[in-house]
């Protein structure tokens, strides 16, 4: 059975989210052939319509107006509602991002239809779709259909390949006027804390400290590995609680759940709640003093030693390496 | 000030999960009070204390929710309810779970709303937006600060580490954030005191609504562990020549380099 499916695109720092691109994959698989639609919303964001041609996408519905230069609950889905009654999809993805997971239950009440978010991964089975997404924060595993009606998903960052960028394809890009009235919520302020470009839900490699590091200033080799792989920075509920970094770097069953490339994790014990929320990365490497230490169980590599002369050493033979290549 | 939160009963985050027969294994495994619906408790206490009015606290599930209720009732919320669908519904999904506190929020005229950005078993953060959705009031999630003035709201959003400053109007609905605030524990006076609180038992047929009115709109068909990892490689000898020989690892075996 062949699907008309949308996704929505973000775009961060000027530049596509890769997440959105991975979801226009997620699209084709549940399309099984159908039109995938990308929509792009925002002030001004149509320049971006051909690279999302470019991965996989059939056309590009593009909303533009000034009220949808920061994201609202309320302009955005006025301007997700406009898109769905003029396409009426069968399938709808979004990435599982702060604005995926504010939006989609909104617009998923008001189409009256579920929602599966968070999935890591989509398979036919005897002409049903299933969709994996972790439980118990990567503990386990569930598999889930949608009972009949819309099929609407949110995709986890860095799980769901992308298709390769083919500039040869194209697509028809329409813009679609729409009428964006009564924000209820008003953003004042935006304030940037975060370092520009890497985020964490997104990055190929984080660098993550324990209270191992033992201070604020302790992050600072961290932070100089992660910048020289182009990854960022994580830590663990207890290097947050010794108020060594900011919540938001927290990673566990309660703080983010990430699966990058390579997670090298220094000075972390390896508490449940934190392997919860790192156990599913592909590589793990493990830097800590305590070779006994639970961390060790589930990395491919470890390094029994202090992380403040490892970490600056390795740092400097990925620097070797890029001068080399 | 007409206060609600939402509350859902949890594993506790250091529990190893189970599964025995296609089911995740609750015996004798250690349940708490959602620890994203612990940050809403407090608020909405401190909000209370602030402003005056009424805390309720409000849950979605069997008797076995009522410790938790009792819990959050010694903390210092003032009423709870527990919705207990266990006789009338075999399936249930985050519609569900919307759709039946929203039916019974509708006639309460809540003025503030909060919940837990996510419930750290199911994991999809679906509900307190529904809700509010289902209400037709805005709603704001994953605050780390809300300061109410008047019917006025000015709450600080995480996105992703970064922050916004919104404004909005009462009747609002929030969803908690790490960081919001330091759950307090309950003291032996306030667990005292809980025990004479209201806990109050409703039931699909007192919401006026039918089975049919909320079948789930997805279903879960299987439940699985991720796969056992093999322990992995401690590197030897020198620190430098282990800190080599990793980078080499990286680059070749594992390719992720």
């Amino acid at each position: 059975m062949t699907r008309k499916v949308i996704s929505l695109a973000e775009i961060r720092d000027g530049s596509l989210r890769n997440v959105s691109l991975e979801a226009i994959a997620a699209a084709k698989t549940i399309a099984q052939g159908g039109e995938v639609v990308a929509v792009l919303v925002g002030e001004s964001v149509q320049s971006h319509a051909n690279e999302l041609i470019a991965h996989g996408a059939d056309r590009v519905v593009v909303v533009e107006h000034a009220q949808l230069k920061a994201y609202t609950p309320d302009g955005y889905g006025q301007a997700l509602m406009a898109v769905v009654e003029a396409e009426k999809p069968e399938g709808i993805v979004f990435g599982h991002t702060a604005l995926g997971k504010d939006l989609s239950p909104k617009l998923a009440t008001k189409l009256n239809a579920g929602l599966v978010s968070d999935v890591v991964a989509i398979e036919e089975k005897d002409g049903e779709l299933l969709f994996t997404r972790p439980i118990y924060s990567g503990k386990a595993f569930e598999k889930k259909v949608v009972n009949d009606g819309l099929i609407f998903i949110t995709v986890r960052p860095n799980n769901i390949p992308a298709l390769s960028r083919d500039d040869a394809r194209t697509g028809e890009v329409t813009t679609l006027s729409v009428d964006i009235k009564d924000l209820r919520t008003i953003v004042k302020e935006i304030v940037r804390k975060t370092a520009e470009g890497v985020d964490l839900s997104e990055a190929k490699v984080i660098v993550a400290g324990g209270r191992g590091v033992k201070s604020e200033d302790g992050f600072k080799p961290l932070q100089e590995l992660a910048d020289v792989l182009g990854g960022a920075v994580g830590a663990s509920r207890g290097a947050c609680d010794a108020g060594y970094c900011d919540y938001s770097l927290q990673i566990g069953q309660t703080g983010k759940v990430v699966t990058p490339d390579l997670y090298i994790a220094c000075g972390i014990s390896g508490a449940i709640q934190h392997l919860a929320g790192m156990s599913n990365s592909k590589v793990i490497v493990a830097i800590n003093k305590d070779p006994e230490a639970n961390i060790f169980k589930v990395a491919d590599y470890g390094i029994v030693g202090d992380l403040f002369e490892v970490v600056p050493l390795l740092t400097e033979e990925f620097k070797k390496l890029k001068v080399h290549s | 000030m007409n206060i609600f939160v939402l509350m859902k009963r949890t594993f506790d985050t250091e529990e190893k999960i189970v599964i025995n027969n296609g089911k995740v294994n609750e015996e004798g495994a250690e349940f708490i009070i959602n620890p994203y619906d612990e940050y809403a408790i407090e608020e909405a206490i401190q909000v209370r204390d602030k402003v005056g009015g009424e805390v309720t606290v409000v849950t979605v599930g069997n008797e076995d929710a009522e410790k938790e209720l009792r819990t959050a009732l010694a903390m210092g919320c003032d009423k709870a309810v527990l919705i207990n669908l266990e006789d009338d519904v075999e399936e249930s999904d985050q519609f569900t779970t919307a759709k039946v506190l929203a039916e019974y929020l509708k006639d309460k005229e809540p003025h503030l709303i909060l919940a837990g950005n996510v419930a750290i078993d199911g994991g999809s953060g679906q509900v307190g937006p529904r809700v509010a959705e289902l209400l037709g009031i805005p709603y704001v999630t994953t605050i780390t600060k809300l300061d109410i003035n008047g019917d006025k709201a000015t709450v600080v959003r995480d996105v992703e580490g970064d922050e916004e400053v919104i404004e909005a109007s009462l009747p609002l609905l929030v969803t908690a954030q790490q960081g919001l605030n330091e759950p307090r524990y309950p003291s032996l006076p306030g667990i005292m005191k809980a025990k004479k609180k209201p806990l109050d038992e409703v039931e699909l047929d007192d919401l006026d609504l039918d089975e049919d009115d909320v079948v789930a709109k997805t279903k879960t068909v299987e439940i699985f562990l991720p796969p056992k990892k093999e322990a992995g490689k401690i590197l030897q000898g020198e620190l430098t020549d282990q800190v080599k020989e990793l980078v080499t690892l990286l680059r070749t075996e594992a390719k992720v380099i």
